[in-house]
This record gives structure tokens, C-alpha cells and sequence, in this order.
């Protein structure tokens, strides 16, 4: 009977939160494009007319085409190709698939080493507690930018490395964020219950003290995402991302930067687009769930 | 009594609050009247329509709340009608508001003397220096100690009671027609608020001003008010004499709230309680709102009854009215 | 006492990690050297003793204001970075000053008017803002500008003016044009979030009483805007905007890039690039110095504002 009551409430709860999303049409419109962002990236290679990682399907002879024209492999360059003669759509569908890639692969090692750093300093507290938030507080005083571009120095380059200096950014967040609420659940009954009945540390932390902890965490996430790929993308720009043989979106707006000033602006400029859509909709996204999720702005 | 003698004539006035569920009838055509330095009394639970009937007169219901009908006649002048301009001139200078939470009236970032010069400054071209003395006197007039060096300092730094002196004494500065006081003394202690009630008093009488005292407490009007109207769901359901009603409530809200008071006489005796919550007022039944709750409603009561006036002075919206002389 | 520490942990987490980077020495000798050549350099640089002796001698002298010699450069680290500091400090500045003066009066209206046509249009602005990678927008504003419009320049300087002897270039006409574009590129992300902060701030600060309670003292509209509800803004504002300023310094590495805007930010990566281990070294101990000044003078600014946080010591 109780099994019953339970999932109805669940699926109420889930309706209701679906229903408060859809209230802001430009939220679910972002997320739209987030699926088809996804969906691009997944299917690169069946989407693009070349491969602009292997040298030998580029033709330098198609380098700095404008957009629209037709290179001697004989397809449309329907945005143009860059100096090497890479083709511009093929390679941001590619750049797409890097820079998701790394985005979420970062934000997700990061969420589970900031979120255990997090819970174990909530949980513990005392000493444990001051040692890890002095850590984070030192850390997050610190921008993002700086701190990455030391670590890169050190790393060299690379998507592992990138990987690793973007979790060593963000991984602070997390951990503030989980140890804020989790501070907060804590304090409640249903702790002091799960407690009362012996459960061990284990269970009380994940299974009662973790997923009370999951709303504002999943706006953190869906935040953190956005601003790991806005941060690879800069690094890369820089010159210290990733190496120029995997091109990610910020590579290949680089990489038209010296020409711009010629007037060849479309080597900059559509990679710029694409990650500005992916990151806008990212935004849009996590700041609609922000506000379902907030209970002080509950009606 | 001649029209001259009246502050203040409320007359079928209505606030609604036009929410995405639909409209919220806060307000639903109520009449009343102050004489100038009469105190009245508007009492009724949160929720009853009393807080917004107090910033309806000063023109300050905020979107999607909007008055939908009525006149509020001020000293011969429908306040509905009046442009904002001119509004702003009255707000403050004959009509002036005292609010519930002295903690939450006065900027925390602001000095006493910034807050206190600028609604003199906002009425008349006076200098400063002028302002300054003015606010000083009116702090010494609430009973507020070395008010120089009081005048220099932040709200913060007062207690609740003290805070609700300035806030009186910001009331005061323009010498206004008529104070509308919005429950001022629930969120104080009870000697501080015996002395705020008894300052209220005196300055009435002495100054002909005239004043809503709004409340959810019947006991502080008891003592304070000469008249009273007791709000349900957005109407007043009785009106009268402050006596009359306290001694001899016809419609059955009146008669549960008076039930409900603690007192002597009552000592060891269950107290009333009226049964059942406040109706939501989006979704008024049609009908007397009180009807879910009371236990003499009969079917009559689907039909919404209209004020009825078992004496002179007095009025009651109930088809079923206590009788006169104590039941 | 803990700054100091926090700076001394810092540099030795610093100067390990620069360590681990490649080899200077091929970088910067002529391949071509034979190997006398190259242990003289070696030598010179210090570079043929233990890393923790490296870390002592670094120490010692950073504590009596060395910290070491550019080995591209050959002169004192800590002298490059204050020459190239002024003009990173003039852009940071100008940013942070749009950023302010442009973001609160747009915040307060957005704030004054959520649901207003005006309202949306600048919370979507803000959104871009956010999102808007800023090296993209820095080219963007490059190729419109200068490239096809050809009213600002698009890197370098300016003609400087010395002002108390520190060169600027917001005196000068010619200054003011190649600092306006870099300027514009760093505010955008400070200016989208003083937007949100100061929105936030007026829609709170308009429901709380005491704005009904200024309204019904009768006074005007913009007194109540501009005086009871700004100075409560101001408090959020200045001390998120206050901490900013260390992020828009270190951003600065990115605008200093594309516009070549000669500062810490540019010097710091040519540094990386060379492995100019003392520049890095000494760079990254300034920056965390700056943030550690910067955060105490929020402090004193933040109580300045607030009346409650500057009594509330002799309160209690």
C-alpha cells in the first residue's frame, strides 16, 4: 500500500517540476538546443563532409576559402575552411564533440571529488570540516583562469591535462555547495533520526544525506558545465589547451585570429557562434532550473 | 453630522489583485467613515482585508493589486481619482501610515535624522536646519530622550519599542488629518504598547487628528477606539459603537472573536474557539463567507445578506444576528 | 599572520611547480652552443643546485625584495612586472568603472521593471553577457570596430601621459581610443553580474517595508529609487564587485592577448611560452598579494557602508 502512496507522489512531484520548467518557453527552447548540440557531437563523423583531424583529407590548396564556395574535394565549404584548408562546419561539429566532451567529462570528476570533499566536511565537521573549507576558501579566492593557467604551465598540453586543470578548478565549487546544504539537511530531523536508528556512516551519508543534497547541486552542475567549456575554450585560445592536431572550438577561433585583420572573418567567427549557443543554452537552462528549484521563490 | 465633520468616507470600496489564478477580491465593497479625532477601529484576522483597505487609502497597492471601485472621499476629495502627483503630496502630509514591524520600517543604511527630515522636505521648501528642529521636537513629543544625539544614529541601534516611537514621530512631523496605523503595536512588548496607546490617544485628542487603528487584537481596541468594524473575508460584517459591539456582537464572527478573548470573568472555562480556518479568498463561495464556519447558518445563507441596521450606528451582515441583550 | 602563510605556501607550491616545467636552458641558449657554453649558463642561472637550495636562495632574497632575474629579459623579475603593472592596473580600473557605472543603473531598472519589455531585454542582455566567451567577443569587437568600421584602433597602447610618473593612457585622445576597446571586452562579464546583483538587490529592497514606509512619507519616486534603495544595493554590490577586481586582473591575461595591450597579463604569457621561471614566480606572488590587499580593503569598505556591520563590534 505504502509502495503505491510513494510512487504517486513521485510522479506528482515529477509532473509538477516538469510543468514549472516549461512555464519559461526560452528555457525549454535552450534545452532543445542542448539535444541537438548533444546529438550533433555523438554523430560528427556521419555529419561532416570531412575529417578535419586526418591531415590527409585536407587540401592546403582549399585553405581561407569563403563560406559557400566549392574546394577541389569537390563539396561546398558551406562556412568556409580555415588556413589548412579544413572545412569549417566538419570541423566545429568535431570542435563540438572536444569541447562537450571535455566540459561534462570535467564538471562530472569534479562534482564527484568536490562532492565527497563536501560531505565528509558537513558530516564530520570540527576539524576535518575547517581543513577542507580552508582549502576550498583559499582555492575559490583565486580565479578560475589563473589557477588553470599555472597548472597548464606545469602539465603541458593535452586533453587529459586540460581535463585535469579544469576538475582543479571546479572542484571547489562543489564541495562548497554540497557542504552548504548538506550543513543545512543536517541539522533536520531525519538525520537526527537515521542516527537514532544506528544506521552506520555510510548509509546515513549516501542515501539520506546525498540526495537531499541533489537540487542545488544539479544547478552547480548544469553552471559549472557551461563555464568548463567557456574555460577550455579560452585556454586553448591562449595557446596552452589542447594541442593544434585536435582542434576544439576556442583552437579554431584562434587559429583564424591572424587572419582576421584581413577581413577573413568567417575562421573566427562561426566557431564562435556555435560555442556561444551551446554555452547561452546551457545558461538558460540552469537558470530556469535555479528558480523552479529554489524554494524561497516557490509560489 | 454635517459632511465638514467627516476625515475620511470609505464608500463600496474594492481591492482586487489580479493574480494568474484569477482575481483576488482582498477588498469587496466596504463603507465606513472617520470623524476627525476619532479613533476607529478595523479589526479582523490576516487575511481579512484590513492591511490592504489601509493602503488603498494611501494610494500604495502595488501591481497586479488595483482598486476596482468605490471612492475614498479625504476631506471632500475622492482619493481614487486623484493623479499620482497630487497623491503624493497628501501621502505623508494629511494622510500618514504607521506599520506593523518596527524592524522592518525604517532603512537600515539611512540615519534617524536623513529619514526623518526628508518627509518634511518632500512637503514644504523649509531649510534643513528648520527640518532638523522640527524632527527633534517631534522625538521629544513620543517620549524619545536627548533626541539630538538620537537623531544622529542608525535603526539599529534603537530597540523595537524605540523604533516604533520614530516611526510614530515620522507620522507626526506633518501634523496629519488622519494616521492610519497598521497593527503598530503587535510585534512590542505590553508595557511599551500600553504607553504607545496611551501616546496615540492623548495626541488625538490634543490635535484633532484622526486615525485607523488596525488590529487583530480586540483588546487594544477596546480601550482605544470610539467606534469599530470588524472585517471578514474582505467585507465588514459588523460595524458599531466600540461598547455596543464588545458588549452586544450580532453577527456570529463578532460573537466568536469576543468568545474567543481571554478574560476574568471566563477564568477555568473552556475558551471558544471559532471552528475551521479562514476561507481562501480566490475561491470564495458565493453566499456569506462565515457561513462554512458558523453555526447558525441555514441555507438563507447561500445568498450574500446585505447590512442591516438593528439600531442607529450599527450594522450588521447577518441573516441570523445574535438578538440584542445577550444570548 | 595567515596571509603570510597563505604566501608562503603559495610560493613554494609555486616555485615546485614551475620547477617541473621543461628545461629553460633549451629554450634559450643557441642549439648551436657547445657544452662549456651552456654549463656557464647553467651556472649563471643558478639552475645547477638542488631544487630546495634554489627554493631557499629565492626565499631569502624574495624576503629582501628580490625575486630573481628575468632570464629573457636580465632584469630583476620584480622590476618587469612593476613597469608592465600600471597599465594592466589602468585597464582592470577603467572595467571595473563601466562595469559599476554602466551595470547599476541598468540592474535597477531591470529591477524596477521585471516584466516590462525594457526589463526582459536587459536580463537578456546580461544572460549573453555570461555566456559570451570573452576572447570571442574581444575579436568580434575587433573585426567591427577596427577591421570594418575602422573607428578604434585595434591593439597596443596609445600615445601615455605620465601622471605622479606613472604612464597612463586615458589622458590623451589617442590613449582613451586603444583603451576603450579592451576596456569594453573585460567589463562585460563584471557588467552582466553587477546587472544581476543590482536586480536582485532593487526587486528585494522594493518589497521590504521600509520603501512602502519611505512611499508613504510621500516621498518623490527617484528619492525612494535613488536614495532609499540604492545606498541598500550599493552593500551587495561593492563587496561581490570588490572581490571581482582580483578576477578582472587575472583576466586581464586574456584581453591583454588579443588586443596586445602591453601588461602583466600579456608579460605572464610570453613568460609561460619561454618558461621564464622567475617572471612566472614573481607574477604569480604578486597576484596573490594584490588579492589579499584587495580583500582587506572590501573589508574596511564594506563596513563603511554598512552602519549595522560598523557598530555591531561596540554593540556586542
Amino acid at each position: 500500500m505504502t509502495v503505491g502512496v510513494e510512487i504517486i507522489k513521485e510522479e506528482t512531484l515529477l509532473r509538477r517540476f516538469i510543468s514549472d520548467f516549461a512555464q519559461s518557453k526560452i528555457a525549454v527552447a535552450g534545452l532543445c538546443t542542448i539535444v541537438v548540440i548533444i546529438l550533433i557531437a555523438i554523430f560528427a563523423p556521419l555529419l561532416s563532409s570531412q575529417n578535419p583531424y586526418d591531415l590527409g583529407q585536407l587540401d592546403i590548396m582549399d585553405g581561407r576559402l569563403p563560406p559557400g564556395e566549392v574546394g577541389g574535394a569537390g563539396f561546398t565549404f558551406w562556412l568556409g575552411s580555415d588556413d589548412q584548408g579544413r572545412d569549417m562546419l566538419s570541423g566545429i561539429f568535431y570542435g563540438l564533440r572536444t569541447s562537450l566532451g571535455v566540459g561534462a567529462m570535467s564538471a562530472f570528476i569534479a562534482l564527484f571529488i568536490g562532492s565527497s570533499f563536501g560531505l565528509l566536511a558537513a558530516y564530520f565537521g570540527g576539524r576535518v570540516d575547517s581543513i577542507i573549507m580552508r582549502i576550498v576558501d583559499i582555492q575559490l579566492s583565486f580565479p578560475a583562469v589563473l589557477v588553470a593557467l599555472v597548472l597548464l604551465a606545469i602539465l603541458g598540453k593535452g586533453v587529459d591535462k586540460i581535463i585535469i586543470a579544469l576538475v582543479a578548478v571546479q572542484w571547489a565549487y562543489y564541495a562548497r555547495t554540497v557542504r552548504g546544504t548538506a550543513l543545512v539537511e543536517r541539522s533536520k530531523e531525519y538525520m537526527e533520526a537515521a542516527r537514532c536508528l544506528a544506521l552506520n556512516h555510510k548509509r546515513i551519508v549516501f542515501r539520506h544525506l546525498l540526495p537531499n543534497c541533489m537540487p542545488p547541486l544539479i544547478v552547480v552542475v548544469t553552471v559549472q558545465v557551461a563555464h568548463a567549456i567557456s574555460l577550455e575554450a579560452t585556454l586553448s585560445f591562449l595557446g596552452i589547451g589542447l594541442p593544434v592536431t585536435e582542434p576544439s572550438l576556442g583552437l579554431l577561433i584562434a587559429n583564424g585570429f591572424e587572419y582576421m585583420l584581413s577581413g577573413k572573418y568567417w575562421i573566427s567567427f562561426f566557431p564562435g557562434i556555435a560555442l556561444l549557443v551551446t554555452i547561452v543554452s546551457i545558461n538558460l537552462v540552469g537558470d530556469q532550473l535555479r528558480d523552479v528549484m529554489n524554494p524561497r521563490l516557490q509560489k | 453630522m454635517s459632511q465638514s465633520e467627516l476625515t475620511l468616507q470609505v464608500e463600496d470600496l474594492q481591492t482586487y489583485f489580479y493574480t494568474r489564478e484569477g482575481a483576488v477580491k482582498a477588498v469587496d465593497g466596504i463603507n465606513f467613515d472617520v470623524k476627525k479625532g476619532e479613533i476607529i477601529g478595523l479589526v479582523g484576522e490576516s487575511g481579512s482585508g484590513k492591511s490592504v483597505t489601509g493602503f488603498s487609502i494611501m494610494g500604495l497597492i502595488d501591481p497586479p493589486g488595483r482598486i476596482a471601485g468605490g471612492r475614498i472621499m479625504f476631506n471632500g476629495t475622492d482619493l481614487v481619482k486623484l493623479p499620482e502627483a497630487e497623491m503624493r503630496d497628501i501621502r505623508g502630509k494629511k494622510i500618514a501610515l504607521i506599520f506593523q514591524d518596527p524592524m522592518m520600517t525604517l532603512n537600515p543604511v539611512l540615519r534617524i535624522d536623513t529619514q526623518m527630515t526628508e518627509a518634511i522636505l518632500a512637503h514644504e521648501k523649509i531649510s534643513k536646519e528648520d527640518a532638523r528642529q522640527r524632527a527633534r521636537d517631534a522625538l521629544g513629543q513620543v517620549g524619545i530622550s536627548s533626541p539630538d544625539q538620537r537623531l544622529k544614529s542608525y535603526p539599529h541601534q534603537f530597540s523595537g519599542g524605540m523604533r516604533q516611537r520614530v516611526a510614530i514621530a515620522i507620522a507626526l512631523l506633518n501634523k496629519p488629518d488622519l494616521i492610519i496605523a497598521d497593527e503598530p503595536t503587535t510585534a512590542l512588548d505590553v508595557t511599551i504598547q500600553a504607553q504607545i496607546l496611551f501616546e496615540a490617544q492623548k495626541l488625538c485628542r490634543e490635535t484633532g487628528t484622526a486615525m485607523i487603528w488596525i488590529t487583530h487584537d480586540l483588546t487594544v481596541v477596546a480601550g482605544l477606539a470610539s467606534r469599530i468594524c470588524v472585517m471578514y473575508a474582505g467585507r465588514i460584517v459588523e460595524k458599531g459603537d466600540i461598547d455596543e459591539v464588545l458588549d452586544d456582537p450580532r453577527h456570529p464572527y463578532t460573537y466568536g472573536l469576543i468568545g474567543s478573548v481571554p478574560s476574568r470573568n471566563k477564568r477555568g472555562m473552556p475558551l471558544y474557539q471559532i471552528p475551521g480556518m479562514t476561507p481562501s479568498l480566490l475561491k470564495l463561495a458565493p453566499g456569506c463567507a462565515f457561513r462554512q464556519r458558523c453555526e447558525r447558518a441555514t441555507d438563507t445563507c447561500l445568498v450574500m445578506p446585505e447590512p442591516q441596521q438593528p439600531q442607529p450606528g450599527r450594522e450588521v451582515r447577518c441573516f441570523h444576528p445574535y438578538g440584542g441583550g445577550g444570548e | 599572520m595567515q596571509s603570510g602563510l597563505v604566501l608562503l605556501v603559495m610560493s613554494l607550491l609555486v616555485f615546485v611547480g614551475v620547477f617541473a616545467i621543461g628545461n629553460p636552458v633549451d629554450i634559450l641558449i643557441n642549439p648551436d652552443a657547445d657544452q662549456a657554453e651552456i654549463e656557464r649558463a647553467i651556472k649563471a642561472l643558478g639552475l645547477d643546485k638542488p631544487m630546495w637550495e634554489q627554493y631557499w636562495i629565492f626565499l631569502v632574497n624574495a624576503l629582501q625584495g628580490d625575486l630573481g632575474r628575468s632570464f629573457v629579459f636580465n632584469i630583476p623579475a620584480l622590476q618587469l612586472i612593476w613597469q608592465r603593472m600600471p597599465a594592466t592596473l589602468e585597464l582592470a580600473a577603467f572595467a571595473m568603472f563601466l562595469a559599476i557605472f554602466m551595470g547599476l543603473p541598468l540592474g535597477m531598472i531591470a529591477g524596477l521593471k521585471p516584466g516590462s519589455w525594457i526589463g526582459r531585454t536587459i536580463m537578456t542582455g546580461s544572460i549573453l553577457g555570461f555566456s559570451l566567451p570573452t576572447f570571442w567577443v574581444g575579436l568580434m569587437m575587433i573585426l567591427l570596430f577596427a577591421v570594418y568600421l575602422g573607428w578604434l584602433p585595434a591593439s597596443g597602447r596609445g600615445e601615455t601621459v605620465d601622471l605622479f610618473g606613472v604612464p597612463v593612457s586615458f589622458l590623451t585622445l589617442n590613449g582613451l581610443s586603444h583603451l576603450l576597446l579592451p576596456a569594453i571586452n573585460l567589463a562585460l562579464f563584471k557588467l552582466s553580474l553587477t546587472i544581476r546583483l543590482a536586480r536582485a538587490g532593487t526587486r528585494e529592497a522594493m518589497l521590504m517595508d521600509y520603501v512602502k514606509f519611505a512611499k508613504a512619507k510621500g516621498l518623490s519616486n527617484a528619492r525612494v529609487i535613488l536614495v532609499h534603495v540604492f545606498k541598500n544595493i550599493m552593500i551587495p554590490v561593492v563587496t561581490v564587485l570588490g572581490l571581482e577586481l582580483g578576477n578582472v586582473i587575472a583576466f586581464s591575461v586574456v584581453t591583454e592577448t588579443i588586443f596586445a595591450w602591453p601588461g602583466m597579463g600579456k608579460l605572464i604569457i610570453d613568460s609561460i611560452n619561454v618558461l621564464d621561471r622567475p617572471v612566472i614566480v614573481a607574477y604569480l606572488l604578486m597576484t596573490v598579494t594584490m588579492f589579499i590587499v584587495i580583500n582587506l580593503v572590501v573589508d574596511v569598505i564594506y563596513s563603511l557602508l554598512d552602519p549595522r556591520v560598523r557598530l555591531g563590534d561596540l554593540k556586542s
